[in-house]
C-alpha cells in the first residue's frame, strides 16, 4: 500500500513537460489495455451467468420451482424434476465436508503446531500435490481400486459398528455396492482436505504468538491452548474454509459421475448407487435432446448460485480476517 | 518422568493432571495420524498408478491412436490435449498477466478487491457449468464440437489462477525497486514492463505453470464441447480434438479389462505430466521468493 502512494505521488513530480508523447500514450496505453482486460475478468463472470440461465430459460419456465421438488426424470415424456440429483449432491458433499472439516483441521494443527520445523514445507506440499491430482485419475483410482475394497470390506465393517443404532444405522444398511453415495462422500473428501486444511493452516499462523504462550504460561497442555486459543480466535476462517470446500464438492462432476452409481433414487442407505446434479449433466448433456440440455442446464444454474454463494461468502470471511489480523499487527 | 514423580511426592501427578496430559496425548496422535493418512493417500493413488499403468506404457501405446475395439494407444490424444491446453495457455496467460498488472499496479483499494473478488468467485464456478456456458457459447451456433471451445473453456478455468497468482508476486516486488526505476525518469509504463515485471518474472512463470497443470487434467467442460472425436490424429481445432482426459473417463466407464489397462496407462502418463510441471513450478516459486528477497 505504502508502494503505490509512493509512486502515486511521485511520477506526477518526475513527468510533467519534459515527458515525451511516447511516455504519456504508453502510461495511457498500459493502464488501459490492463483495465479492459481486467472488465474483461467481470464481463465473462456476467456473460457466463447471463448464457447459462438463458439456456436454462425453457426448462425454468417449463417446471418452475417444482423441478426442486419433484423427482420424475423422463425426458422422452418432457417431464423433469431434479430433486433426486439435488439429494445425492447434498448427501455426498455434506456427508464429504462432516469428514473432511476434522481430518483438515487436524492436518493444519499438525503442519502449525507439532510437525518438527524441516518436515513442515514438505508435509505441506504433498498435500497441496494431493490437491493437484486432475479428479478423472481420482474418480479412475475411486472405480478400480477403492470400489471393490468398499464392497467387500470398508462397508460390512461398516454397517456392523454403526448398523445397530437406532436412527443412524440405517444409513449403514441395506446391500453392499461397490458405487454409491459413500464413496462419492470418501472421494470427495479426498478433494477437499487439501482445500480445507491449506486454508485452515493460512488462518492458524494469523493468531497472535502472545495467545497461545500466555495459555502455555498458565500451564496448559498443548491441546488445552489449541482449544481455549487457536481454535476460537480461528473459527471464522474455518468455516470460511468449510464453505469453500462445499463449494468446490458441490460442483465437482466428473470425480463423483465414476463411483456415484449414476442411479436417480432416493434411499435411506449410504451404501445405494444414488447420482449428483453435477454427475447428471456430465453423463447425460452431451447427446441429450433440446429439452433434455435445458433441464441441465437449470441443474447448471442452481450449481452456479450455489458455488457463488459458497465462495463468494467465504471470500469476504477471509477478507475480514485478514482485515483483522493486519491491523492487529499495525497497533 | 513418572520414577521421578514417584520420588517426590511435590511432583506427584495428580489424577486430574495425568488426565490432561493423556487428552493431550490423544489429540496431538489423532494429529498426526491425519497428517499420515493424507501424505498415505497421495502416495497410494500414486502407486496404484504407476503399477497398474507402467506395464501399458511402450512406444505403440504413446504414438498409436485410440481405438473401439481392443488395445490401441494414445498418441492421437496427447496431440489433441497438447493443442487444446496450448491454446488456453496462449489465452489465458497473457490476459490474466494484464489483469494482475491492473490489480497490482493501477487499481484502487476498492477496485482492486472488487476485481480479486471477481476473479475468486470465477475460480469457484463449477467447471462442468464452465462447460456449458462454452457449449451454449460456440458448440451451439456452430452446430460442431471442437476443440477450440475446449481451449476457450479451460482458458476460463486458468485465468482466475494466473491473474491471482501473478497479483500475488507483483505485489512481492518491492517499491524500492519501482521508486528506482521512477526515479532513473522512466515513465511508469516503462518501469511496470522493463523493471516490475521481469522482476517478478519467475514467480509468474510459476503461476502459469500450476495453471497449466490444473488445465492439462480437466475433463468436466472437455467431455461436453470435444467429446465425439475419431481415432485419428487430429490437429484442426475448429473438429472435435481426441484428448487425454476424455479418454481416461471414457475407458473407466467401460466394463473391458483392456480398455482398463489403457486408462491406467493414460492416467500414469497425465499424473506423470502434472507432477513434474507442479514441481518445476515449486522449484521456481522457491528461486523466486530468494531472488525478491535478495533485492528487498
Amino acid at each position: 500500500m505504502t508502494t503505490e502512494s509512493a509512486t502515486a505521488t511521485l511520477s506526477p513530480s518526475l513527468g510533467g513537460k519534459r515527458r515525451g508523447v511516447l511516455d504519456r500514450v504508453g502510461d495511457r496505453a498500459l493502464y488501459l489495455i490492463t483495465l479492459l482486460a481486467a472488465i474483461g475478468s467481470v464481463v465473462i463472470l456476467g456473460g457466463l451467468t447471463y448464457k447459462v440461465v438463458d439456456l436454462a430459460s425453457g426448462a425454468i419456465s417449463n417446471n418452475g420451482l417444482g423441478f426442486i421438488t419433484t423427482s420424475n426424470w423422463d425426458p422422452v415424456h418432457g417431464q423433469f424434476g431434479a430433486a433426486q440429483f439435488l439429494y445425492g449432491t447434498a448427501v455426498s458433499s455434506f456427508g464429504a465436508l462432516l469428514l473432511a472439516t476434522p481430518l483438515s483441521i487436524a492436518i493444519a494443527l499438525f503442519l502449525t503446531e507439532l510437525a518438527p520445523r524441516g518436515t513442515r514445507t514438505p508435509i505441506a506440499t504433498l498435500v497441496e500435490l494431493l490437491a493437484g491430482i486432475p479428479s478423472v485419475i481420482l474418480g479412475l483410482w475411486g472405480i478400480l481400486v477403492l470400489a471393490p475394497l468398499m464392497q467387500s470390506t470398508v462397508e460390512p465393517a461398516l454397517h456392523s459398528a454403526l448398523g445397530w443404532i437406532p436412527v443412524i444405522g440405517k444409513l449403514f444398511a441395506g446391500e453392499y455396492s461397490p458405487v454409491g453415495l459413500f464413496p462419492a462422500m470418501v472421494i470427495l473428501t479426498i478433494m477437499t482436505v487439501p482445500i480445507v486444511s491449506s486454508l485452515t493452516r493460512e488462518i492458524f499462523t494469523t493468531v497472535p504468538p502472545a495467545a497461545k504462550e500466555g495459555a502455555l504460561a498458565l500451564g496448559g497442555t498443548r491441546w488445552e491452548m489449541i482449544k481455549t486459543v487457536v481454535l476460537p480466535y480461528s473459527r471464522p476462517g474455518i468455516v470460511a474454509a468449510v464453505m469453500l470446500g462445499l463449494g468446490r464438492a458441490v460442483g465437482e462432476a466428473i470425480a463423483v459421475s465414476q463411483v456415484i452409481g449414476g442411479a436417480p433414487s432416493i434411499g435411506s442407505s449410504l451404501f445405494l448407487p444414488a447420482q449428483s446434479a453435477a454427475g447428471q449433466i456430465a453423463a447425460q448433456y452431451q447427446g441429450g435432446t433440446p429439452d433434455t440440455q435445458s433441464a441441465l442446464a437449470y441443474l447448471a444454474v442452481i450449481l452456479l448460485v450455489l458455488s457463488l454463494v459458497f465462495t463468494g461468502v467465504a471470500r469476504l470471511l477471509v477478507r475480514a480476517i485478514q482485515q483483522r489480523s493486519e491491523g492487529r499487527s499495525q497497533a | 518422568m513418572s520414577q521421578r514423580a514417584n520420588a517426590h511426592p511435590l511432583l506427584a501427578q495428580t489424577g486430574n493432571l495425568r488426565r490432561r496430559h493423556a487428552v493431550n496425548r490423544v489429540m496431538e496422535i489423532s494429529a498426526w495420524t491425519a497428517a499420515l493418512l493424507a501424505v498415505a493417500v497421495l502416495a497410494l493413488v500414486i502407486a496404484s498408478v504407476a503399477v497398474k499403468g507402467a506395464g501399458e506404457i511402450n512406444i505403440d501405446f504413446l504414438t498409436g491412436n485410440t481405438s473401439n475395439f481392443g488395445a490401441g494407444g494414445i498418441g492421437n490424444a496427447i496431440v489433441g490435449s497438447a493443442i487444446i491446453v496450448g491454446i488456453a495457455t496462449l489465452m489465458a496467460v497473457p490476459f490474466g498477466i494484464l489483469v494482475a498488472i491492473y490489480t497490482s499496479e493501477f487499481a484502487g483499494q476498492r477496485s482492486g478487491f472488487a476485481i480479486r473478488y471477481v476473479l475468486d468467485i470465477l475460480n469457484g464456478v463449477p467447471t462442468i457449468v464452465t462447460g456449458i456456458f462454452v457449449f451454449g457459447l460456440i458448440v451451439v451456433p456452430q452446430h460442431k464440437l471442437s476443440g477450440f471451445a475446449g481451449s476457450l473453456a479451460l482458458a476460463i478455468v486458468m485465468l482466475p489462477l494466473v491473474a491471482r497468482s501473478c497479483h500475488e508476486v507483483l505485489t512481492l516486488v518491492p517499491g524500492s525497486v519501482k521508486e528506482a526505476g521512477l526515479a532513473l525518469g522512466a515513465s511508469r509504463w516503462r518501469t511496470t514492463l522493463s523493471v516490475t515485471v521481469p522482476t517478478a518474472l519467475s514467480g509468474m512463470v510459476t503461476g502459469a505453470l500450476l495453471a497449466v497443470a490444473r488445465a492439462v487434467g480437466e475433463t468436466a467442460p472437455l467431455l461436453l464441447v470435444t467429446s465425439v472425436f475419431a481415432d485419428l490424429v487430429q490437429t484442426d481445432p475448429s473438429q472435435a480434438l481426441p484428448n487425454i482426459p476424455v479418454i481416461i473417463y471414457r475407458y473407466s466407464e467401460s466394463p473391458d479389462p483392456v480398455k482398463h489397462a489403457q486408462a491406467w496407462g493414460a492416467a500414469l502418463i497425465l499424473i506423470l505430466f502434472v507432477l513434474v510441471i507442479s514441481i518445476v513450478a515449486r522449484l521456481l516459486s522457491a528461486r523466486s521468493r530468494k531472488r525478491l528477497g535478495a533485492v528487498r
